[in-house]
């Protein structure tokens, strides 16, 4: 398997096989914008379902408790409203701390009678009261800042970096598409979304953006230069690119997503609700589309937006003008029926390869 | 090899670090864990009684305490806290959660409201100093100075008959009457002139409860809430040495704009040993300040002095020589370090609209179990062996080198979260250790990276060594910049957000620094000297670096004048036949500047058979030129 996967490698990077992923990019931008639009309407049919954590809720404190098994409260809570798993915590010395979702009157004093039976204890020693956030609007105010600053200084280093804005607009149109369909995805399974939730939203961000970096990296490298040749597109350059850190990509996705599966797996089956679970998951679609945006959506939109630069259109025409065989307005001619795909190496060939590609003196 | 070294005396050193901590310190082998793995201390927090008489307690004021708690929490350093609200309306409380067991400072740190405000000083009288006794313990001291006076504070420093004078006077009528002492006589009935106006202020109630007031008794120093805004305050100072007869408030709190704290600049510009925080007043408030000095500069002792008030008690009353117009000013007191810097912390978050009282204090357990913890270490555990299997199918031996620097990135990352959490106060929390998981992936990626560069050279045709250079020089580059995008994330969310986020970005931080660290200064000096090694270096079938794998077919320059000729690929394509192979699939166009002679002349061979079809599509191509030319 191995074997046949480097002998894939080699090819890609020779360009002997060619994946046309820019030139097909008009399916990946359908295929996103509709994997979008259905995260969108996700977000607002049954929407996102905010934990206590968020909008508070109601506690009950069992007191004179002697077997302090959580499970018991658990249970208790889930028979009367299930919705959302409550919290248990150990309080002191011989009291229980639970907390659920907002519960209305009613069955406030059903939980109450629940809890006293479960342990064993008089009904007027659970008692309850409601609780406010403790991840309120502020936290969440100063997230969205922070959130609004690391942006525009991703956009601005990148712009400064790779010396196109364009590189930086594609990678942040990536990465909006990654946290929609992610939070998409979360609404569409109902689970709470925990600070925990959060956090794993918050790492997809960075990881997004990691990736598209050094997919941008590559294509930087191949199509430095570009105009003043004329052999190939800017976009057969760039997908070129693509083709040559495909398997890159599929490595570090793999290395990555093994430990998240690892949590996501562990998290789900055999703990049920938790922190764990709400992380693994955002982690797991999030990095899932953000390796598949960072190929298949940010370079292909970079490369649309290249293309519409006069100086590419330019290069376009004289490429296809040359390969059409005839005479090229610059009198460049190239031999008939040359390849689409585009060739690895210098792009004029010859060029000197600097002083480290010589062989060197042995060392005494 | 040096870089190397380095590394593993740096891990040396940590380890010692952590080893010593333990030893001499409070330091422990285990990172400490947050609220949700750990559990912790709960701290219910009501308001004072007579806050919540007077109506001042709403969700409004509560949500602002939470607020000013949690900006204090989390300037303290990076233990993650829980603060939310309990109940509603006038009987709302705060719940604090904190991880572990929070110091007594702590503790303080949450609770005090510490409103701040600045009066000017009417009367001031120095609390005889039990000297009588040698060993002032509070019940001696107590004993000893219990009623304060005429004549004790006539022996002190403090002007005491403006003190008596007043109190005659005041003994008179109910409306003051100007002292002899005050700098404008009142007329009868009318408001006060100055706030500094003593006679408005000081009346005989005020007299008498300054003169019955103990500053030895500790009771009476234990703070709490500041007196009416317009109108005069007796109180102590914290360290009970003075009492105070205080004007009505001239400047509030809320004018601070910030406040740091630091040892005190001498007026000769060199530093000092005293501890002091230093303000900035907002523009309103500098304007207020600079109206009271001027006022009170021209005064006498100790009408000449304003006080700074913080929760009721007078922390420092300096004397104003001089018109303040900058809104700079500097509150000295017997202040520690830790007091200064927690004071600090807390004007610079601003003051808790109304005063707390702890009512309860007591242990939680951890929110998730300890079985969460376990599970979630053994599901990384998985995932890790998961990706070694992965690495070694995917890299043969080179797949070693992977293991090793991801190893290297745990026993580094172990150790500074170790040695945080007791310098600084770090604490691990779930979600931190999903984000550490996370981070093999990152940490990974920057391998992957390179090792595919190097093995893009290699199918280049380049011999291993020169493979290593080239490929390392490319592949730094896109580290470098991948990384710095994944610190900047982490820098802005750290500096901006709070709570939990706080938490996770510092987390993120410190992976991506290790990367960087990891790659830099063990996975390069490595691989470098693994191109050294006959194994790797001729390209061993199980290598992970063979170049016949890797498309590398036929002659290849193996450096030092060998040449290695592949078995397979040997037969079919020796130097011509790879020359003959070449012009067919090079598009190079005729008479370019620059072209080489194979090419100029392949190019005058394709213009003699311009009207011949081409070769097939899937011929053999030529990557590059180097190497095989020769």
């Amino acid at each position: 398997m191995a074997a046949g996967f480097a002998q894939w490698g080699n090819d890609l990077y020779t360009g002997r096989r060619s994946y046309d992923i820019v030139g097909h990019r008009r399916w990946w931008f359908a295929v996103s914008g509709v994997l979008v639009l259905a995260a969108i309407v996700l977000l607002f049919a049954p929407g996102l379902n905010p934990g206590i954590e968020f909008r508070g809720g109601s506690e009950f404190v069992v007191t004179g408790v002697v077997n302090r098994d959580q499970q018991k409260a658990v249970t208790a809570v889930a028979a009367i409203d299930n919705r959302e798993v409550a919290l248990v915590t150990n309080q002191g010395s011989n009291s229980i701390r639970v907390q659920t979702r907002q519960l209305g009157s009613n069955q406030v004093e059903q939980v109450r009678e629940a809890l006293a039976k479960a342990y064993n204890v008089n009904v007027n020693a659970v008692t309850s009261t409601f609780i406010g956030p403790t991840w309120g609007a502020d936290v969440s105010k100063k997230a969205v800042s922070g959130l609004v600053v690391f942006l525009v200084l991703v956009a601005v280093v990148m712009t400064a970096y790779f010396r196109n804005w364009r590189m930086a607009v594609a990678a942040l149109a990536a990465l909006f598409h990654d946290i929609a369909i992610t939070a998409g995805v979360y609404a569409a399974v109902g689970w709470e979304v925990t600070p925990a939730t959060v956090i794993g939203f918050l790492t997809i961000l960075g990881y997004s953006i990691y990736d598209t970096v050094v997919v941008f990296d590559k294509v930087r490298e191949n199509t430095d230069g570009v105009i003043h040749q004329s052999r190939y597109t800017y976009s057969e350059k760039a997908n070129l690119a693509v083709n040559q850190t495909l398997v890159r990509s599929i490595n570090t996705s793999v290395v990555a997503l093994l430990p998240v599966a690892g949590i996501l797996f562990i998290g789900a089956f055999l703990l049920g609700a938790g922190t764990l679970r709400d992380i693994a998951l955002a982690l797991f679609v999030g990095m899932l589309v953000g390796a598949y945006s960072s190929i298949f959506l940010a370079t292909p939109l970079e490369v649309a937006l290249r293309e519409r630069e006069p100086e590419m259109i330019a290069l376009r025409k004289r490429v296809l003008a040359g390969r059409a065989g005839g005479s090229g307005t610059d009198g460049e001619a190239v031999a008939a029926g040359a390849l689409a795909a585009p060739l690895v190496g210098p792009l004029r060939p010859g060029a000197h390869q600097g002083f480290a590609a010589q062989p060197r003196r042995r060392r005494k | 090899m040096r870089t190397l070294v380095t590394l593993g005396v740096m891990i040396v050193v940590m380890a010692a670090a952590i080893a010593a901590g333990i030893t001499w310190s409070k330091a422990t082998l285990a990172p400490k864990l947050a609220l949700d793995l750990e559990g912790g201390t709960e701290i219910i927090l009501t308001p004072v009684p007579e806050a919540q008489a007077s109506g001042q307690v709403t969700s409004t004021t509560i949500s602002q305490a939470i607020n000013v708690i949690r900006q204090r929490i989390d300037a303290s350093g990076v233990a993650e806290a829980e603060i939310g609200s309990q109940g509603s309306g006038s009987t709302a409380k705060i719940v604090v959660s904190l991880p572990g067991t929070p110091s007594p400072e702590t503790v303080k740190l949450v609770t005090t409201s510490a409103q701040m405000e600045f009066r000017p000083v009417l009367q001031q009288s120095y609390t005889p100093v039990p000297t009588a006794t040698p060993t002032p313990t509070p019940t001696s001291s107590g004993t000893a100075g219990l009623p304060p006076t005429p004549s004790a504070s006539s022996a002190a420093a403090a002007p005491t008959p403006t003190a008596t004078a007043s109190a005659a006077a005041g003994a008179a009528g109910a409306t003051p009457t100007p002292t002899p002492s005050a700098s404008a006589p009142a007329t009868e009935g009318a408001g006060p002139i100055s706030p500094s106006d003593a006679a408005y202020y000081v009346t005989p109630a005020v007299q008498k409860q300054f003169d019955s007031l103990d500053c030895n008794n500790v009771k009476n120093r234990s703070g709490g809430v500041n007196g009416p805004a317009n109108a005069a305050f007796v109180t102590c100072s914290q360290d009970g040495s003075s009492k105070f007869i205080l004007g009505p408030v001239e400047l509030q709190g809320q004018h601070i704009a910030g406040a740091s704290s630091g040892l005190n600049i001498l007026p000769n510009g060199t530093t000092g040993t005293e501890w002091v925080v230093n303000l900035k007043l907002d523009g309103q408030g500098t304007t207020e300040f600079a109206k009271t000095t001027t006022r009170l500069v021209k005064e006498t002792a100790p009408l000449n002095e304003f006080a700074v008030v913080l929760d009721g008690l007078v922390v420092s009353a300096p004397a104003v020589n001089d018109i303040i117009p900058n809104g700079q000013a500097v509150i000295s007191g017997s202040f520690t370090r830790t007091t200064a810097a927690t004071l600090a912390n807390q004007l610079s978050f601003g003051s808790l609209p109304v005063s707390f009282q702890v009512e309860s204090e007591q242990q939680i357990s951890a929110t998730l179990g300890s079985e969460y913890l376990q599970k979630g270490l053994l599901a990384g555990l998985i995932g890790l062996v998961l990706v070694v299997v992965y690495s070694l199918i995917q890299y043969r031996v080179l797949g070693f080198l992977t293991v090793s620097s991801l190893a290297l990135a745990a026993v580094i990352t172990y150790l500074v979260i170790t040695l945080l959490s007791w310098l600084q106060g770090y604490r691990l929390s779930l979600p931190g250790v999903a984000g550490l998981i996370v981070a093999i992936g990152i940490t990974a990626d920057s391998f992957i990276v390179y090792f595919e560069r190097i093995r893009d050279e290699l199918r280049d045709g380049r011999p291993l060594a020169a493979a290593v250079e080239h490929g390392w020089s490319r592949a730094r580059r896109t580290i470098l910049v991948s990384d710095a995008v994944n610190f900047m994330a982490a820098a802005a969310l750290y500096v901006l957000a709070i709570g939990s986020v706080r938490g996770f970005a510092f987390t993120l931080g410190l992976t991506t620094i290790i990367d960087l660290l990891i790659v830099f200064s063990f996975t390069h000096p490595m691989m470098e000297i693994i191109a050294r090694v006959r194994f790797f270096a001729d390209g061993h079938r199980l290598s992970g670096l063979d170049p016949r794998r890797l498309g590398v077919e036929g002659v290849r320059y193996a450096g030092r004048g060998r040449v290695v000729v592949a078995p397979k690929a040997a037969a079919a394509t020796d130097g011509h036949g790879t020359a003959a192979a070449w012009p067919t699939t090079q598009p190079a166009a005729v008479g370019l500047p620059g072209e080489t002679i194979a090419e100029r002349r392949a190019a005058a061979r394709r213009a003699g058979t311009a009207t011949a079809p081409s070769t097939s599509p899937a011929h053999d191509e030529r990557p590059t030129t180097e190497g095989e030319q020769h």
